[in-house]
């Protein structure tokens, strides 16, 4: 079935999940933290929108609350806590140095075609008006994936997770109508719990760490530790030499 | 020939030389509405008019080592750019200098214009002539695949690259939402604005050495040369709107070759031409000059939403999942 | 009466070395000889080729050498025609350059006469390779051409590093020939016979078919410079006398791309979509690659060198479309890809020929193969300038001259993937095949950028050393043999309807299929699917640029006064130096810096301090190497593994008589069992 067949709001639902997809890759390549959240929350914005789409469209109620729900979570809850957090913390002004940031971009592109790949059979099966969206849905999750390995910053590893979780937000809505409700309040309720626990691990992170780079992590593991005992004794020793 | 073929083709020209003799009226417009945002006082509309008169009637004066290449090179780049005109539907589609060059040619036409900017621009030896064929190349160089990327969307779309064919397509397909489309349509307008040296690639207003792209390869042209190659500009910015506003926002422009619906095209189009200088008055007010380096990723990022509009157009919008 | 033809400008080529003979110590008249048969033998290589690709003949013949019950056979028919035309044309005009280079050579302390042997044995090889028709014949060609471009390569091997590229050509070219030996090993197994119609006969399993394609692609995408196996092309062709390396460049790639077409079209007969995108990928690669290598050399010879592997690139990615197209039951898209390619590939020996005939003219006249050191011969070499722009703009694959209908033909095939509908594999396709037409884009727009830095710092500017200010036009006799090539770029890049009516045999000995809607709207337009989908009308756009110069003439020159020449303006400091122009490194730096990850770039800056109070340096040493990861990652370490292989081997060569008579016993006893076992069998 082509676009132009479809109905003029299953061409909008199409649009806006091309938008989703936008700013998962306006996030990949977004090096600057308030931008960041300000991306995320528009997905957020955009995802309602498909949301409410596609609950009228198929004519699932439900659904409207679900997209209420993001709103209210995605949209202005979730931003808020991080851009409260990003002044907080006072790295509203901080940039990330992305490397080669054409070549991340371009392994997202790759992974849309992957994707799409993936989601070929699951779309053969699938008789809904919306079903090509899945893939777009799973390229979601996929790019979110990729911004948590790309990037070093606390705050961009947060945002990729809850992009995942907004890809598989849309993948159920675009392929089943959404999940029960109960579920979808659960993972809701999930995901604003772990985006407060984040927050608390922020601050811990600063006053162990005194940096939000999430590769000094490494320096937790026994292995790194030794070392660091090991060089502590030889200073220790070099000092003990001296007279 | 027959008579209706020879009006078509006499009309084909005139579309062509009026989008020439219209693009400096263009540039006057856009300076106009960018003085009045900024609280300046503006220039009359046909101030670029008068710049070109008064080039065209002086004296050339040229480097003592200037080569014949230095003074070909502006009637060069003024046929390319009046070849791509001619072959862009303005006011009216079915019109026969279309089939001359579809958008791929077009492209080739400007690439052969930047071709023979940047010999110009080595051509005396000064190191700014150097300095802007370098940088003009890398620009030129990465704008290219992301333009012919951005109209690949299209033409698979409409089954043609022909500029014309592709009009008459989304006429009649009616109103149809097209994630492509909308990304197509931002990245060609960023490769617009990179390949006619506007803000925040180049800007046309300086001659700050070091922020200098487009102005310096044309440093040492004076005179009729300078005037052919400033006017060759002024189209390029015209061809680019209508590219833009005729492929995306076709709606208006002439279907058949009435004159009521002629005057509707040119009316059309006028409209959009200033409804898109004025977008670009915005941006250019909005927006800062990129340092040099800053530009690859400014054109990686057309490139980017461009390739997003192939992949939407595959992934959304085709019927492969038949089978 | 052609295939006649043929054999004669093979035996005239062979021959033409010899011609210097008779004429002893009076060189000028000895390389006139010389030069006047190979001329010959370009002129009937046109002339047969012409007529069998105009007539679509398929004319069979056999010479009697060779093994007894295999006697050469040869065939000429439309594809080896179109060859033909294509070496004709480019030794045509290399002879006419010949005799007015090779002055240079004149006092040289080498026997001329080995150069003349083996340029003819070298054109007649390439000649004999076209037109074999059994795969011994083929082989022995295929030596033939290699040996004796071996020869040229190292004719200047009093230079160490000739010796090497010479050395390494060799090497790779043998490599490449026996993966060639074991493609017609597999097809002659399931065609009963050597002979190309006993194999094209043969029914290959598509496991069996795929080994032969793999074997193929390697062993002549290894002589075509495909990536990875390209390193040593840019080391070999430069180094050659330039005559032959337009020869080497423009077209003995095209014969290993004969090779490659024959194998896989003419013998396997089977298309897999696989295949294509392999080829596809592959081509990407090397039209990438090698176009930002192109740009950062500052030898005018390697850059072009590194641009052939560009180009080879291109004709690759069409031939992959052409192979998916094919695979997914497009036989009419498949064509259109075949004919992109193959038009390219005519394009190529043209441009590229014309390119190197030009950088020896400007190497033979300043002794100066760096860019860095050039400057400003458009205004002592006028005609060369011109002629060498013409090329410069046809590579650069811009409107109106032959590169560019190539390349749109190419990316009209490309445009066609919508087509494509269907299973999972075909989505895949799909949405690959924009990327690959994305990076021809990509290629068209950085060969702009890189001929703009070779033509601009070599003709353009001032010269930056005295041999290049003192350097002087070439003589008549070199510049009609660039003239001939220029005339080509044009005529092809101007008239691409015809040409493409033309291949109508080619593609019907091939394919079975014709494209009558590329030339149905008349000589004026190209419309390689239909007038809706696309078109270009070359002769239409070069009239309209004429027109315009007219005009301006008209308009301008003849009413207004003559320019004022004043020196240029030097911001108030006093004094342009050729020292303050952008050189070729710089000119490169923005897209070193844009495609870093590209290359492994070694740079150091070194400052010496100097005295004054203001801390400005006294000398500044900037020391660049921009070096190429297929040589760091493939060919070194290879090589390593087979000099640590050779070194095990070697131990077995104890130096002991008894220790050898033992693996004399040995290999026989094994032998005996291994005859035992298959008679039992």
């Amino acid at each position: 079935m082509s676009l132009a067949q479809l109905g003029l709001y299953d061409q909008a639902i199409i649009v806006f999940a091309a938008l989703v997809l936008f700013t998962s890759f306006i996030m990949l390549a977004q090096p600057r933290m308030l931008p960041l959240v300000f991306a995320f929350a528009w997905q957020g914005v955009l995802l309602a929108v498909v949301t409410g789409l596609v609950a009228y469209v198929s004519n699932h109620p439900h659904l409207y609350l679900s997209a209420g729900l993001t709103v209210v979570l995605k949209v202005f809850l979730i931003p808020w806590l991080l851009y409260r957090l990003a002044l907080r913390l006072g790295i509203e002004h901080e940039a990330e140095d992305i490397r080669h940031p054409s070549l991340l971009l371009l392994a997202g592109a790759a992974l849309v075609l992957f994707s799409y790949y993936v989601a070929l059979p699951i779309v053969r099966l699938s008789g809904l008006a919306t079903r090509n969206t899945v893939a777009v849905s799973i390229a979601v999750v996929l790019v979110g994936m990729l911004l948590m390995i790309a990037r070093k910053k606390a705050v961009a590893q947060v945002i990729g997770f809850m992009s995942i979780e907004n890809g598989l937000f849309f993948a159920a809505v675009v392929s089943t109508y959404g999940m029960p409700l109960i579920v979808e309040l659960g993972v809701a309720f999930d995901v604003l719990v772990a985006a407060i626990l984040f927050g608390v691990f922020f601050f811990h992170m600063r006053e162990s760490f005194d940096t939000l780079d999430v590769d000094r992590l490494n320096r937790l593991s026994e292995a790194h530790e030794s070392i660091l005992t090991h060089d502590e004794a030889a200073d220790a020793v070099a000092v003990g030499e001296r007279p | 020939m027959t008579a209706h073929a020879f009006l078509v083709w006499a009309l084909a020209l005139v579309q062509a030389l009026a989008l020439a003799a219209a693009a400096p009226l263009l540039a006057g417009w856009i300076k106009r509405v960018k003085c009045a945002s900024q609280n300046r006082a503006a220039p009359p509309l046909w101030q670029p008019y008068r710049d070109l008169a008064k080039l065209l009637r002086k004296e050339v004066v040229l480097a003592e080592n200037a080569s014949w290449l230095f003074r070909a090179a502006p009637y060069v780049v003024f046929a390319a750019t009046l070849l791509a005109a001619a072959a862009v539907p303005v006011f009216a589609v079915d019109l026969p200098t279309a089939a001359i060059a579809d958008v791929i040619v077009i492209a080739g036409f400007f690439a052969l214009a930047r071709f023979f900017t940047a010999l110009a621009g080595l051509d005396i030896g000064t190191a700014f002539g150097g300095m802007g064929s370098a940088r003009e190349m890398m620009v030129g160089a990465l704008a290219e695949p992301a333009m012919l990327m951005a109209v690949f969307t299209l033409a698979m779309t409409a089954n043609s690259t022909n500029v014309a064919t592709v009009v008459d397509y989304v006429l009649n397909a009616g109103l149809v939402l097209r994630p492509s489309f909308l990304f197509a349509l931002l990245a060609l307008a960023m490769v617009a604005v990179a390949e006619t040296g506007r803000i925040p690639v180049d800007n046309p207003a300086t001659h700050l050495e070091l922020t200098m792209l487009h102005e310096a390869m044309i440093l040492e042209y004076t005179g009729r040369h300078l005037a052919l190659i400033e006017w060759a500009s002024q189209i390029k910015l015209a061809i680019y709107a209508v590219l833009v506003a005729n492929l995306f926002l076709p709606w208006g422009i002439a279907q058949e070759l009435a004159p009521a619906a002629l005057g509707l095209g040119v009316l059309a189009v006028a409209a959009k031409l200033a409804a898109l200088g004025a977008v670009l008055v915005v941006w250019e007010t909005v927006l800062a000059k990129m340092r040099l380096f800053r530009v690859p990723q400014f054109l990686g990022f057309a490139f980017l939403l461009a390739l997003l509009g192939v992949l939407t157009f595959v992934v959304l919008e085709t019927a492969g999942v038949n089978a | 009466m052609a295939l006649t033809l043929a054999y004669l400008a093979i035996l005239v080529a062979a021959v033409s070395g010899l011609a210097a003979l008779p004429f002893g110590t009076r060189r000028r008249l000895a390389q006139r000889a010389v030069f006047l048969l190979l001329a010959a033998s370009g002129a009937l290589a046109i002339a047969a080729g012409a007529w069998a690709l105009g007539a679509g003949l398929e004319q069979r013949g056999e010479i009697a050498l060779g093994l007894p019950w295999l006697h050469w056979q040869m065939r000429l028919d439309a594809l080896s025609g179109f060859f033909y035309v294509l070496i004709g044309v480019v030794v045509l005009a290399a002879s006419l350059y010949g005799p007015g280079y090779l002055r240079e050579y004149e006092r040289a302390p080498r026997p001329i006469a080995v150069l003349h042997l083996a340029t003819g044995i070298f054109v007649a090889g390439m000649l004999l390779v076209v037109l074999a028709d059994d795969a011994l014949s083929f082989m022995i060609a295929w030596e033939l051409m290699s040996v004796a471009s071996y020869l040229l390569v190292t004719f200047e091997h009093e230079r160490g590093a000739n010796r090497r590229a010479g050395f390494l050509y060799l090497l790779m070219a043998h490599v490449g020939a026996l993966a060639i030996l074991l493609a017609f090993g597999v097809l002659a197994a399931f065609g009963g016979g050597f002979t190309f119609a006993q194999m094209a006969a043969g029914e290959l399993t598509p496991l069996w078919a795929t080994v032969a394609f793999a074997f193929a692609l390697a062993g002549f995408g290894a002589k075509a410079g495909l990536v990875p196996l390209h390193a040593w092309l840019p080391e070999a062709h430069p180094v050659a006398p330039s005559h032959v390396s337009a020869l080497m460049s423009g077209v003995m790639l095209k014969v290993a791309i004969y090779g490659f077409v024959r194998v896989t079209y003419g013998l396997i007969g089977q298309y897999y979509w696989g295949w294509g995108l392999l080829l596809l990928v592959l081509g990407a690669a090397s039209a990438l690659a090698g176009v930002l290598y192109a740009i950062q050399q500052n030898e005018l010879k390697r850059l072009l060198a590194y641009s052939s592997i560009e180009n080879v690139g291109i004709v690759f990615l069409g031939l992959g479309l052409s192979l998916i197209f094919l695979g997914t039951g497009q036989p009419v898209l498949g064509t259109l890809g075949l004919v992109a390619a193959l038009y390219h590939a005519f394009n190529h020996a043209l441009f590229k020929g014309l390119l190197f005939l030009g950088a020896g003219a400007v190497i033979m006249r300043t002794h100066e193969r760096d860019l860095e050191h050039m400057g400003g011969l458009i205004r002592r070499m006028p005609v060369t300038a011109g002629l060498f722009l013409v090329g410069s703009i046809a590579i650069s694959a811009l409107p109106p001259f032959n590169g560019f209908v190539s390349e749109w033909l190419t990316f009209q095939t490309a445009l066609r993937a919508p087509v494509l509908d269907g299973g999972v594999e075909t989505a895949v396709l799909r949405s690959l095949i924009p990327l690959a037409a994305a990076a021809l884009a990509l290629t068209g727009a950085l060969a702009a950028a890189c001929f703009i830095k070779a033509y601009g710092i070599a003709f353009l500017g001032r010269p930056r050393t005295r041999h290049v200010a003192r350097a002087r036009e070439v003589s008549r006799g070199m510049l009609a043999g660039m003239a001939l090539l220029a005339g080509g770029c044009l005529l092809l890049g101007v008239l691409p309807t015809p040409v493409i009516a033309a291949l109508a045999p080619l593609t019907r000995l091939l394919l079975d299929v014709q494209l009558p809607q590329a030339t149905a709207s008349g000589w004026l337009w190209l419309t390689p699917v239909a007038p809706s989908v696309a078109s270009y009308s070359a002769p239409l756009v070069a009239f309209a640029i004429a027109l315009v110069f007219a005009l301006g003439y008209v308009l301008f020159k003849r009413r207004a006064k003559p320019p004022r020449y004043t020196p240029a303006w030097d911001c108030g400091f006093g004094g342009l130096t050729a020292r303050m122009q952008y050189s070729s490194t710089g000119f490169a730096m923005p897209m070193r810096r844009v495609f870093a990850p590209a290359w492994r770039i070694e740079e150091r800056v070194e400052t010496t301090p100097g005295p004054d109070a203001l801390g400005r340096p006294r000398a500044i040493r900037h020391a660049l190497h921009v070096l190429d990861w297929s040589w760091l990652k493939a060919y070194v370490p290879i090589g390593r593994l087979v000099l640590a292989a050779a070194r095990r081997i070697g131990a077995l060569q104890a130096g002991s008589i008894h220790t050898y008579l033992v693996y004399s016993f040995v290999t026989l006893l094994v032998l005996l069992v291994v005859q035992w076992l298959v008679g039992a069998a």
